[in-house]
């Protein structure tokens, strides 16, 4: 399990590249990236990702010990950027590695289910107009509900 | 003890983490004790169905304790990914 919180960009070829190379034993890797969206309406000068150091990186393993305790899990690799960002410039990814499609593809959806609202992140989009904080939504913790059901 | 915070809370509060003095029991005690002291806590913390607590850096809710804490952290829902 690989866990990091860095300002720096990174290359997600290469980190992909890098989780699965060696991993005889696991036939299915499934990996998402999150950029940052511009706005439809007025259009974004950048995102600022605010986060709470130390919290965030328990929050993180937590989250990534949970996908391992519920699914069958070869390994799980998180990064997750902070500071200022552009439209289309990379603000995560996950990637989950199993013996199995099935499982890879649910870790990896329960692993942004819960890093959306129980990491310890918050956006604000800054526009010509001013700026402004990323209101969570309803739906997050519907998502989140799904997984307690589950 | 050291409370910190987050995103919008940390702009009205105008800080983003304080040492404070406290006798307060739980989160909730700690809210109404800041909330007494000066509007902008007041202002903050006016609506507590739209803030989010972390104890000790663990999330938790507003009647928690905070007997023997290090650090207590207000901000609102997150919003990673």
């Amino acid at each position: 399990m690989r866990i990091v919180v860095q300002e720096a960009p990174f290359d997600a070829g290469a980190e992909l590249n890098a989780f699965q190379a060696g991993k005889t034993d696991m036939g299915a890797i499934v990996s998402f990236s999150g950029l940052v969206r511009d706005l439809p309406d007025a259009p974004l000068r950048h995102m600022l990702i605010e986060h709470y150091p130390g919290m965030t990186e328990r929050a993180l393993t937590k989250i990534a010990q949970d996908a391992c305790e519920r699914w069958s899990l070869g390994d799980v690799l998180v990064i997750h950027r902070f500071g200022q960002m552009a439209p289309g410039d990379q603000i995560m990814m996950v990637a989950t590695a199993s013996p199995h499609r099935k499982d890879a593809f649910a870790a990896a959806d329960f692993l942004m289910d819960y890093l959306k609202s129980r990491a310890p992140f918050w956006k604000k989009e800054v526009t010509a107009d001013g700026s402004d904080w990323v209101a969570a939504k309803d739906e997050d913790e519907k998502a989140l509900r799904q997984w307690q059901q589950g | 003890m050291d409370v910190m915070y987050f995103a919008w809370v940390r702009e009205r509060i105008g800080v983003p983490r304080e040492t404070v003095e406290t006798e307060a029991a739980t989160v909730a005690d700690l809210v109404r004790e800041l909330s007494a002291r000066e509007e902008r806590y007041e202002v903050a913390f006016s609506d507590l169905d739209a803030l989010r607590v972390a104890v000790d850096q663990d999330l938790t809710d507003f009647d928690a304790s905070i007997a023997g804490a290090r650090e207590v952290a207000f901000f609102p829902p997150m919003t990673g990914g």
